[in-house]
């Protein structure tokens, strides 16, 4: 699997990125110059120098030590909201999928409701109803991933279930839940990984575009959104202040997205290899 | 155990149709009867053939009676317990007696789980060995059907057709069934590897005491392995009885057709019937009368207006109007 992937030139772009990201965040603590968050009002607005690399902000803070620390909130609620979300929108697309009839009914009505929101419109409301923090952002755009994850796994499940060997194991007198969990969800698994990768970018994205509108990570905790909201106004006199955060953000999704991308050929020729 | 009259298997007036996918909600329903009006009896030990074209409904019928599919009319009576309408539970306890062998040894494996993982299948969901148990049980019989201690643990994408629908018997014969119902077990299969699987079937036969229902449109395979065999068309079965029987009396025109067709190596010896013209009409638009009449060179007036009844002589039955 690792050799497939370090084949891939776009695989390799991917993962670096993916991989130089996770580092910053985990890192921050250790590899951020300044505090993020220490005041220092004789630095403010000043541009990149030798002492700070990509300037301060208006309140004399560190950009460069704040967007290390920014890539913690992204990343988390990245990983957490995705990770939940392809909990229960898979276990929700594999019953559909696999049941059809009035399970498929029952459990995909309420799923085609939630998509039919626009993603920001939906995650507002919710942050607005339930308040912003960090595990509600989680929960918010957990709940926008569902829908998505269900209608991706439900179509692979459909399309599973005509395979021969899920009929094979009918005969062997599986019970339905022994069909799924044995034969159904490890053959969809290529086809979640890739889809996880590929959300993993939404998600971010989504979290930066909350934070960037207020209704994100609250300030002065940083992150790549809310950097970006507070150095539009100053976008022509400080570019460094929008400009840093803006390509972290954009490297991180193109990692992901190259990643997921070059995880969708690896895997797909390998199971159809695999089924044929 | 067996049920009093010493049949196994009694299928009786078994049909299923299926809805044809309508293109608006004002047009009437229509369906394909892929099985209309099928009645079989199969007895201990006995192994009976099924014969017909493509599209006849021979892939349907043997997906009712294991019931991966649930039939619209009709009783599957299995050793004395009717499983037609059977679920869950009683469904999954008639599987015991039931078992499948698949056409495509390549789609029926599932490619994630290793050789002794798939033999074991059966007995981890139905019996009550335990894990090792069971574990050496598949192993013995991977070993019965010719593969080694060794190969139990590889992947279905590291043997060949042969080898991997050894697995699929290995695998049928899990549970100790009493019958096997194989569907084309052998056309996926190279020509050379052929004889070994049936062989192997034949074998298993004699020294486990199974029943088979085979499904085939290649006569020498029915001659081969069974002892009975039904011809079916259009999803009614048309002439049954003992292979020797029907193979060298046919009376049914569609059977002497279809016998004609098989090439016999010595020129002199080829059947002379008249052939059976175009093809087999639509399904959802079954011909009036005799459902064989537009292709039958011996048709009547009558055959297109009444379908003849099953008529039987020595058993051997046939439905025709004018049979030989």
């Amino acid at each position: 699997m690792l050799a497939l992937i370090l084949k891939k030139p776009k695989a390799v772009a991917g993962l670096s990125l993916v991989g130089l990201m996770l580092l910053l965040a985990l890192l921050a603590p250790w590899i951020a110059p300044y505090d993020p968050l220490a005041l220092d009002p004789a630095v403010s607005n000043q541009a990149p120098s030798g002492q700070f690399w990509l300037g301060t902000d208006f309140f004399g803070r560190d950009v460069l030590s704040r967007m290390i620390w920014g890539a913690r909130p992204s990343l988390l609620i990245g990983f957490a909201s995705v990770a939940v979300g392809c909990l229960i929108g898979s276990a929700i697309g594999l019953a559909a999928g696999y049941f059809r009839g009035w399970v498929d009914a029952v459990l995909m009505r309420p799923v085609d409701v939630l998509l039919s929101f626009p993603i920001v419109v939906l995650a507002l409301a919710l942050v607005a109803a339930l308040g912003p923090s960090l595990f509600n952002l989680i929960i918010t755009i957990s709940l926008l991933f569902v829908p998505r994850f269900a209608r991706v796994v439900r179509a692979e499940a459909m399309a599973l279930r005509e395979l021969d060997y899920i009929d094979a194991a009918r005969v062997a007198g599986q019970r339905p839940v022994a069909i799924i969990t044995r034969h159904v969800l490890p053959n969809a698994m290529a086809q979640i990984i890739v889809t996880c990768t590929v959300f993993m970018a939404n998600a971010i994205l989504v979290e930066a575009g909350l934070s960037f509108l207020g209704v994100g990570v609250t300030p002065p905790e940083p992150s790549w959104g809310n950097m970006l909201a507070e150095g539009r106004n100053n976008i022509l006199g400080a570019p460094w202040l929008t400009t840093f955060p803006g390509v972290m953000l954009t490297l991180t999704l193109i990692g992901f997205n190259l990643l997921g991308d070059a995880l969708r050929d690896i895997l797909d020729p390998r199971l159809r290899g695999l089924h044929s | 155990m067996s049920a009093p009259d010493g049949l196994l298997l009694e299928v009786n007036d078994l049909a299923m149709r299926y809805a044809v996918r309508r293109r608006s909600p004002f047009e009437a329903r229509r369906y394909v009867h892929a099985v209309n009006g099928i009645d079989i009896r199969l007895r201990h030990g006995e192994t009976l053939g099924i014969v017909g074209e493509s599209g006849c409904g021979k892939t349907t019928l043997a997906r009712c009676i294991l019931r991966l599919l649930e039939p619209t009319r009709g009783r599957i009576v299995l050793n004395g317990r009717d499983i037609t309408h059977a679920k869950g539970g009683e469904l999954r306890a008639a599987r015991r007696d039931m078992q499948f062998v698949f056409q495509d040894p390549y789609a029926s494996l599932d490619p994630r789980l290793r050789a002794v993982d798939l033999v074991r299948e059966p007995l981890d969901a139905l019996s009550t060995l335990s894990r090792a148990e069971a574990n050496e049980r598949a192993i013995g019989l991977l070993e019965k059907v010719g593969l080694t201690r060794a190969q139990a643990q590889r992947y279905p994408h590291q043997f060949s057709g042969g080898q991997r629908q050894r697995i699929g018997i290995a695998r049928a014969l899990a549970l100790n069934p009493k019958l096997v119902l194989a569907d084309e077990p052998v056309s996926a299969l190279d020509v050379s590897i052929r004889a070994q699987i049936l062989n192997l079937m034949a074998a298993l036969r004699e020294e486990l005491g199974l029943s088979y229902i085979v499904i085939s449109h290649d006569l020498a395979i029915i001659d081969h392995v069974c002892d009975r065999v039904a011809i079916i068309y259009l999803g009614r079965i048309v002439e049954q009885g003992e292979v020797a029987d029907v193979f060298n009396r046919p009376r049914h025109p569609y059977t002497q057709a279809l016998l004609a067709a098989v090439p016999h190596h010595d020129p002199r010896q080829r059947r002379r019937a008249a052939e059976i013209v175009g093809d087999l009409p639509n399904p959802t638009a079954p011909p009036p009368g005799c459902t064989f009449h537009p292709r039958c060179p011996k048709a009547t007036d009558l055959c297109k207006r009444v379908a003849p009844q099953t008529t039987t002589t020595d058993g051997h039955d046939v439905a025709c109007h004018h049979p030989d």
